[in-house]
């Protein structure tokens, strides 16, 4: 590979040397392709620009502050010994799960902990490990599904810069047939402070399985308040493919600290009678991008994609979702909800795609920003490209207020202004949250949105 | 098709057929006179030409030196072509005639008219009672108006109306406040180009509490191959005034390509209320990228109407800045894309003080392979209280592979606002079609039936002619788009 030129866009720290670094960090055994893989992500993400200003999935987004600067990538500056058995141990749960079937806990992109599959879901085939196990005990299975979706939402550069950077992460297989009832759990901690990580989590579902999938992403110093620029920066990936009549459900709940830059990339692909219900929880950073891919492949697929946001103090999210409907009788329902406090800022841009002949496609969109504080800006941008004449496509964006006759009905009852809001705002998210089957999921992010109330 | 021939009228062959299902000429705006210009600025856009223009208009400095910097914009800014649609690659800015008149100027009666104009007129489909009914028609032919007789009459009320070129020269005090503020040369590309080169189009002043009973009218035709045509309108509604603009267009088909690049602005004052009325039908070569906004002051009201039936591309999205307190801003647009063309059409609300709400209301109907795109921009920036937006989009998808688009970009900042946005995409209700068609109605008529239903409760807002206009024009376009 070629060095970046002077003239190459800007690559900040992560320079062609702590690209280097990385490469010779890497465990001795990896496969050629891995390593050839990331040099041609590199070379990608050196070559193409940061987001300009004419960027159309770009727009309305925080530019200015965006910031490839001040962060090492963990694998550039290895902690040994005692260091890192303090560091990992400061790890902090998210929320806990009781009946997890499995679980994996990230620090800094490195396993320090786990807990192993039951013997007999193990015994059936299911594969629940980290990427660098899955090199050498699935590499076919992993060549063919490790980041082989297109970007279409205007993040290529970064998915190539943590394609380049990637250390490990979850790999996630439940064979044809085989159903896991209780949720499988993937913890990826940040240490925070100057460090940069790269999260991963890859979920394959064969024909007829099902699972439920959650990604919890925290730092230690989840509360510490942001300071004049962004400290810490992650930058994920979460690829899910699920076969035909497959059901996955899949949890992702952010709260990194509050001056993390953040990006979080999706892609999910939904086969024949599939179902995938996604649900995001964003909490944490200073500046959190999140861009989610659903490719509808075959008749009877479904996709249904949820997430609530708060936006408080001067958070900035921005969510860039794409429907995209490539075959007929393909189903999809997107519902994100937001609400704004202090002096926080929200984008949603969505787009349902129809492909010519996916006739009789169902597919829906709706934002809803609750806005809570009179500095607090939402921006949305809800689109539509149609280009097959039998279906039904729908989408809503609404910006409004507290309703003052709820307000009115619960203080009338004796309820204080603030615990009537909270009331009122926990019931707007509440249609999200309810779409959850699993009972104790649905308490955990409950209790996780509290947090950003009090 | 290739239809300007020299013959006196040409009118292609192919084109003299009784429509059966409706009984009117599809020859309709499908001609061409030979007309001789007295006044041609050549091909092709440079400094000279904007001289050339402005010496003929004999315009004052302050113009000539507007058009020069204007020019200077268009020149620099780059084609939007991040958002826009390729297609305007396609515009060859070097082959188009940039002013064309006869010399003329504006005539009073329709005696005074010259003949083969009169013709043109006639071939629009205007009959004779409805025209001398429609005593208000200000029509335009190419550059300058050549018909004009309502003036005298809303004269009597201290209204002037008039062309852009005459108003500028003569009423100055008025005119030149608000020239070029609405929509400042700088905007986008188009509106540079239009600041550089216009001619033509209409100004009305209308005074204070003035209520104009008589809608205003402007008919306007392109009348030879290559030919830009850039309108400027420019109205002022004084404080508490009423009036209602209508502006209509067909064209002749031409082989090459055309570009129709206006400037509309509005400003309504204190109170005042201003309709503005468009039914856009240009020839299916026709580039028509218009700029059109508003701006409302306390309690006044700008509402367009906005229908878009022809050209290849139209990108116009009509906009309103509520400026004052309590203003109101509505659009209303309808547009029809068919095979070949592409309604890329739309509304701005750009809410500047408290309490100001604002209406959009789009519907499209994609047949054949048109396609049909609605772009909107609702804005509600910091420290305003109480505004309310509600836009509604609604597509209609005629055939498997019509094509439609919903891009709508909306802020709001602050916890005391409203805003509601919807859009849904459908296709014809099999069950009505085929009850039409139980009922003898050829699917054709029934497809057309629907359509014109899709697009009733907005047509209705409509003056009675217009509406006419425009379910002719719609089952004119539905022909042959089944079967």
């Amino acid at each position: 590979m070629s060095s970046p030129s002077l003239s190459s866009p800007a690559v900040g720290d992560f320079s062609p040397e702590a690209f280097a670094a990385h490469l010779a960090a890497l465990p001795a055994d990896v496969p050629v392709w891995w390593i050839e893989r990331k040099r041609a992500a590199y070379a990608r993400f050196t070559d193409l620009p940061m987001p300009g200003p004419t960027d159309e999935a770009w727009r309305f987004s925080s530019r200015e502050t965006l910031t490839l600067a001040g962060f090492a990538p963990v694998t550039a500056t290895p902690v040994a010994g005692a260091a890192a058995a303090a560091r990992d141990a400061a790890v902090p749960a998210l929320f806990s799960v009781a009946d997890a079937t499995a679980s994996l806990t990230f620090g800094d992109d490195r396993l320090v902990a786990r807990q192993a599959l039951p013997a007999d879901l193990a015994s059936r085939g299911v594969v629940v490990a980290t990427l660098q196990e899955a090199l050498r005990s699935h590499p076919d299975v992993l060549r063919e599904h490790f980041l082989s979706q297109p970007q279409k939402l205007g993040s290529e550069k970064f998915s190539s810069l943590h394609a380049a950077f990637v250390q490990d992460g979850a790999f996630i297989l439940v064979p044809k047939g085989v159903e896991v009832t209780a949720p499988i759990v993937v913890t990826h901690a940040s240490a925070g402070a100057g460090t940069a990580v790269f999260p991963h989590t890859l979920v394959i579902l064969g024909e007829q399985a099902r699972a439920t999938v959650v990604d919890a992403f925290v730092s230690p110093d989840a509360t510490a308040p942001a300071g004049p620029r962004a400290g810490a920066f992650a930058c994920g990936a979460n690829d899910l493919y699920v076969s035909h009549g497959a059901q996955l459900t899949y949890v992702a709940a952010q709260r990194w600290s509050l001056d993390t830059l953040s990006f979080q990339l999706n892609s999910t692909i939904v086969r024949r009678d599939a179902r995938v219900q996604s649900l995001n929880l964003h909490l944490g950073g200073r500046q959190a991008r999140h861009e989610s891919l659903s490719q509808l492949q075959a008749p009877g697929a479904f996709s249904e994609m949820l997430a609530v946001t708060v936006a408080a103090d001067a958070q900035d999210f921005d969510q860039r979702t794409l429907q995209i409907h490539q075959a007929p009788h393909t189903k999809s329902d997107l519902l994100y909800k937001n609400a704004l406090l202090d002096r926080a800022r929200t984008t949603f841009s969505g787009l349902i795609v129809v492909d010519p002949d996916a006739q009789k496609t169902d597919a829906y969109q709706s934002n809803r920003n609750l806005m809570l504080s009179d500095d607090a800006e939402a921006n949305s941008l809800p689109g539509l490209e149609i280009q097959a004449n039998d279906v039904r496509c729908t989408h809503g964006a609404t910006s409004s207020r507290i309703d003052p006759q709820q307000m009115f009905y619960l203080e009338a009852r004796g309820v204080t202004p603030a615990k009537a809001r909270e009331l009122l705002v926990f019931g707007f998210f509440e249609e999200v949250l309810n779409r959850l089957e699993h009972e104790g999921l649905h308490e955990s992010l409950r209790q996780l949105i509290a947090t950003r109330f009090h | 098709m290739n239809a300007a021939s020299t013959l006196e009228p040409a009118v292609p062959e192919t084109a003299a057929v009784e429509n059966p299902a409706v009984g009117i000429d599809q020859s309709v705006g499908d001609f061409t006179y030979d007309v001789k210009y007295d006044f041609d600025a050549g091909t092709g856009l440079t400094e000279n030409t904007v001289r050339y223009i402005s010496a003929v208009k004999k315009e004052a400095p302050w113009i000539l030196d507007f058009r020069l910097k204007a020019l200077q914009t268009f020149l620099d800014k780059p084609m939007p072509t991040h958002w826009a649609t390729g297609d305007l690659e396609n515009i060859h800015f070097d082959k188009i005639r940039y002013y064309l008149a006869q010399g003329q100027k504006p005539k009073r009666t329709w005696e005074e008219v010259p003949d083969d104009i009169k013709r043109t007129f006639e071939r629009l489909g205007i009959p004779e009672q409805e025209r001398k009914f429609l005593a208000g028609v200000e029509a335009q032919f190419d550059s300058e108006a050549a018909y004009s007789n309502i003036k005298d009459i809303v004269a009597k009320q201290g209204v002037i109306f008039a062309n852009s070129t005459e108003a500028l020269r003569e009423h100055p005090e008025i005119f030149r406040k608000f020239f070029g503020k609405v929509i400042p040369t700088g905007d986008n590309k188009f509106s540079a180009l239009n600041s550089a080169v216009f001619s033509g189009g209409s100004f009305i002043y209308v005074p204070k509490g003035v209520k104009v009973a008589q809608p205003l009218q402007a008919y306007f035709r392109i009348n030879a191959e290559n030919f830009g045509q850039f309108e400027r309108t420019l109205i002022i509604a004084d404080e508490g005034s009423e009036v209602t603009y209508m502006e209509g267009c067909t064209a002749p088909k031409f082989s090459t390509s055309t570009l129709h690049s206006a400037v509309v602005e509005l400003v309504a004052l204190k109170g005042a209320k201003i309709q503005y009325i468009t039914v856009q039908n240009w020839a299916p070569n026709v580039f028509n990228l218009v700029t059109k906004r508003g701006v409302a002051h306390e309690d006044a009201e700008i509402k367009w109407i906005d229908c878009n039936i022809g050209s290849r591309l139209t990108m116009k999205y009509p906009g309103v800045v509520l400026k004052g307190r309590r203003a109101r801003g509505e659009v209303i647009s309808i547009a029809l894309a068919n095979d070949g063309q592409h309604q890329d059409t739309g509304a701005k609300m750009i809410h500047a003080a408290d309490e100001t709400t604002s209406t959009i209301i789009s519907k499209s109907i994609s047949v054949g392979q048109g396609r049909a795109t609605y772009r909107g921009q609702v804005h509600i920036p910091r420290r305003l209280k109480g505004c309310k937006n509600n836009t509604e989009c609604d597509a209609l998808l005629i055939n498997t592979n019509s094509r439609t688009d919903t891009y709508p970009a909306i802020t709001v900042r602050g916890d005391s606002h409203a805003v509601q946005h919807e859009a849904s995409v459908s296709k014809v209700n099999e069950e009505q079609i085929f009850y039409m068609q139980q009922r003898g109605l050829t699917e054709g008529q029934a497809m057309s039936l629907a359509v014109n239903g899709f697009v009733n409760d907005l047509v209705r807002q409509f003056p009675m002619e217009y509406s006419v206009e425009l379910k002719r024009l719609i089952d004119l376009e539905m022909e042959g788009s089944v079967g």
